[in-house]
């Protein structure tokens, strides 16, 4: 076999990785690796930069400058990278606990600056690292450690909120749609700008198990069978979004200045631009 | 930009004694003026510029905003980057970020501002990351007397973020001296790469004083810190150097380095072993424990005296007429200041104690670091606290009666 | 065409995606849970279970008839 070339973004020494089995984690991982071959971005001048929980373990095996932060805090910290050094690549990878609870003002706020950062949010619906508990993107009714009758609190749609902050480039995938996660990833990297993904991953241990959705397989074809393209998402009437049904796809793009460079005027009216 | 108007803005920036020199990211400062009214918040944020800072990220807090302020309008100026972030948190994530990927980094803030950057200046002191806290206190707790002077955030800056964890602590007692303890600050960051506090107060943040600044060549500044081996000679991010700090790379210098709040080994990388977590935590304290130089104490009038009033930052200054007063009266009283907070200088006030009959401790909070001079005084001679807490600065006399109640208390003992 | 595979075992957990999504059941578990391949003539290269392995623990490359030997 020939080796394939995404794995020498992968830190061969820290693998196998620590996620459970089934877990979609993994799947997301490889796909920003491929969006990132894909761009011919270089392993020594693009930055990873992660919070904490499940998620955001993957900067660990991810052969670049790798920044494991602290709990919600990624946007800001690669905030800081970008702007330190504005020829550097910055991926940050969240999770949904992490970017729209603890991190939720970082990330409208990432959003508004339109910073230019990719965003992976790996949406397992679930605080999986701590073993389960209710997250802002748990869906209604759905049970959690903190929410053993069902949860009650409305959840976010990561893509609406991204989008209404100021993102530029707004889109959603699944762990079961790889090339199409792939893609977006991808596209996203080209948007210079605020790029916000969700890609959904299925958490078999800590939210499938509880919710009995099933097997990870299980979880990956429901995935499979209520996901639909954006194109054919808007094609449809309102009384058939019912249910399960959501969609995928490229949501929303637009080009707006991105802050390095709206810094770099204000660089120039004061006389120190590094241009 | 019209070559006139950036020849007028240049002129601006020279006028205020600097040449940016953008592109090379230092400025040089030359010798047009001579003495300068400035407040001592203005003077950190020189102080910082003279240090190297290029990276300051903020949120509005009374009373340390003028640092903000005067940090939005020079950084660009010289190429550097001033970023208003969302909430204090973000503020400290964003400098330890520009930290990582080379820049020299400030933030400020007071009261409830700091204790929201304890989360990540926990995260500076575990991943070894340089950056500079201004804590400008004010009455607390919670909002307080936002535009009071207080210092009440002592316990706070030594023991305020979670863990075990060492951390540096310098507290200015003049507008001069605020300048040039942050460019000491800077300098302890980035030598130990750990999170240091400049603790001001209200008091010496908006003191307006006449003052000359240091010129360049009379400044020593340290530089960032870097790799000696190469990736390829099997170069290790976290492994330290003689003085126990490590040379981390930066980011986007090829070392692909990861950089975690979990306790890792000299690869970076995280290790849940008893014996990884007992030498890092250990490394981190002995880092600092062995550069006895940073502990500065400064003493006045100590030559013959009989008792000592000891203080710090803005309160140092009532002390010290405190103390002259004393003098006029006959009374042989010496003052002793303390330039670094912490680590805490255990053996000046040891010997201190060992020397005079009793030791006033002045101080604008309800009781804070007189614990720590009573620990190092170890009995040796009485230590009165000098408390004062009502939004309002000591007057001299209130440190004179302190003085002299402790003068016969302990003459009524002998 | 026949295919050839690649198990890096020492990756794989066992989760059973990959078998899950073989259109022609060529792949199974083994008592141990670890993937291996139970029938292989049945194999069309589709790839999907490199796809999806979440660990990097599966590949499948085509390989052209006269090739055979290789692996």
């Amino acid at each position: 076999m020939i080796e394939r070339s995404y794995e020498k973004y992968f830190r061969q020494n820290r693998l196998p990785h620590l996620w459970c089995p089934g877990c979609g984690n993994g799947i997301v991982m490889k796909a920003i690796v491929q969006a990132i071959e894909k761009k011919g971005w270089s392993q020594d001048n693009t930055v990873i930069v992660s919070g904490i929980g499940c998620s955001s373990r993957a900067s660990g095996y991810m052969d670049f400058d790798t920044l494991h932060t602290a709990h919600g805090r990624a946007i800001p910290f690669a905030t800081g990278v970008k702007m330190a050094n504005p020829n550097l690549n910055v991926v940050v990878i969240t999770g949904d606990g992490d970017c729209t609870a603890i991190g939720g003002n970082h990330f409208i706020h990432g959003c508004r600056r339109n910073i230019d950062l990719t965003v992976v949010l790996f949406n397992n619906n679930i605080y999986g690292m701590t073993g389960g508990q209710a997250s802002p993107m748990t869906p209604l009714g759905k049970k959690a450690t903190t929410a053993p009758y069902g949860s009650i609190d409305r959840p976010f749609d990561a893509c609406k909120l991204a989008e209404a902050a100021g993102a530029t480039y707004v889109a959603r995938s699944t762990a079961f749609h790889v090339q199409h996660l792939v893609k977006l990833i991808a596209d996203g990297m080209d948007n210079k700008g605020f790029s916000f993904i969700e890609a959904l991953v299925q958490c078999p241990t800590a939210y499938g198990r509880r919710n009995k959705i099933g097997d990870p397989a299980k979880m990956m074809a429901w995935m499979r069978d209520n996901a639909v393209m954006k194109t054919a998402w808007d094609k449809l009437s309102e009384d058939k979004k019912i249910g399960d049904k959501f969609p995928i796809g490229l949501f929303y793009k637009v080009e707006e200045e991105t802050y390095n460079d709206s810094y770099e005027k204000v660089r120039d009216i004061a006389g120190g631009s590094l241009r | 930009m019209p070559a006139r108007l950036r020849a007028k803005k240049f002129l601006k920036v020279v006028e205020r004694g600097f040449i940016p020199t953008a592109k090379a990211g230092g400025i040089r400062r030359v010798n047009l003026m001579s003495a300068k009214l400035m407040q001592g918040n203005e003077a950190i944020a020189e102080g910082a510029l003279a240090a190297g800072v290029r990276f300051f990220g903020g949120y509005p807090i009374t009373p340390s905003t003028e640092i903000a302020e005067t940090m939005a309008k020079l950084l660009p100026q010289v190429g550097g980057t001033f970023i208003q972030m969302e909430d204090e948190i973000a503020s400290m994530g964003v400098i330890l970020g520009a930290s990582l990927a080379g820049k020299k980094v400030l933030t400020a803030s007071s009261g409830p501002g700091i204790s929201l950057k304890q989360e990540l200046i926990g995260y500076a002191s575990e991943a070894e990351i340089p950056a500079v806290i201004v804590n400008v206190q004010r009455v607390g707790p919670s909002t307080g007397q936002p535009t009071a002077p207080s210092q009440g955030d002592v316990m706070q800056a030594r023991w305020g973020t979670h863990g075990d964890h060492s951390i540096i602590v310098l507290s200015p007692w003049s507008v001069r001296e605020a300048f040039e303890l942050t460019v000491k600050a800077v300098n302890y960051a980035e030598r130990f790469r750990i999170p240091v506090i400049l603790l001001t107060d209200e008091i010496v943040g908006h003191l307006r004083e006449n003052v000359e600044l240091p010129t360049a060549d009379e400044l020593d500044i340290y530089p960032r810190r870097t790799p000696k081996i190469s990736r390829a000679e099997g170069y290790q991010p976290y492994a330290p150097d003689e003085d126990l700090v490590p040379n981390v790379a930066n980011f986007g210098e090829g070392y692909r380095i990861h950089v975690t709040g979990l306790i890792h080994d000299e690869t970076g990388f995280p290790v849940g072993s008893p014996k990884v977590t007992e030498n890092l935590i250990r490394r981190i304290h002995e880092k600092v424990s062995r550069a006895e130089e940073i502990i500065e104490v400064q003493e006045i009038l100590m030559d013959d005296a009989e008792f000592a009033v000891v203080a710090f930052g803005g309160t140092a200054r009532t002390a010290y007429e405190a103390v002259k007063i004393c003098r006029d009266k006959g009374l042989k009283v010496g003052f002793v200041r303390l330039v670094t907070i912490f680590p805490f200088a255990d053996k000046a006030i040891r010997e201190l104690a060992g020397k005079v009959k009793g030791i006033v401790m002045a101080e604008l909070n309800f009781g804070q670091l007189v614990g720590e001079v009573q620990r190092a005084a170890n009995g040796q001679c009485p230590v009165k606290l000098c408390a004062k807490y009502d939004m309002t600065i000591f007057e001299p006399e209130e440190i004179v009666t302190s003085i002299e109640e402790l003068i016969r208390e302990v003459t009524a003992i002998d | 065409m026949k295919s050839e595979f690649t198990l890096k075992l020492d990756r794989c957990k066992g989760c059973g995606i990959c078998a899950a999504f073989c259109p022609k059941q060529v792949l199974a578990l083994d008592k141990l849970g670890k993937i291996y391949v139970a029938d292989s003539e049945k194999c069309i290269a589709c790839g999907q279970c490199e796809l999806r392995c979440p660990d990097y623990a599966i590949f499948v490359d085509k390989v052209k008839e006269e090739k055979e030997s290789v692996t």
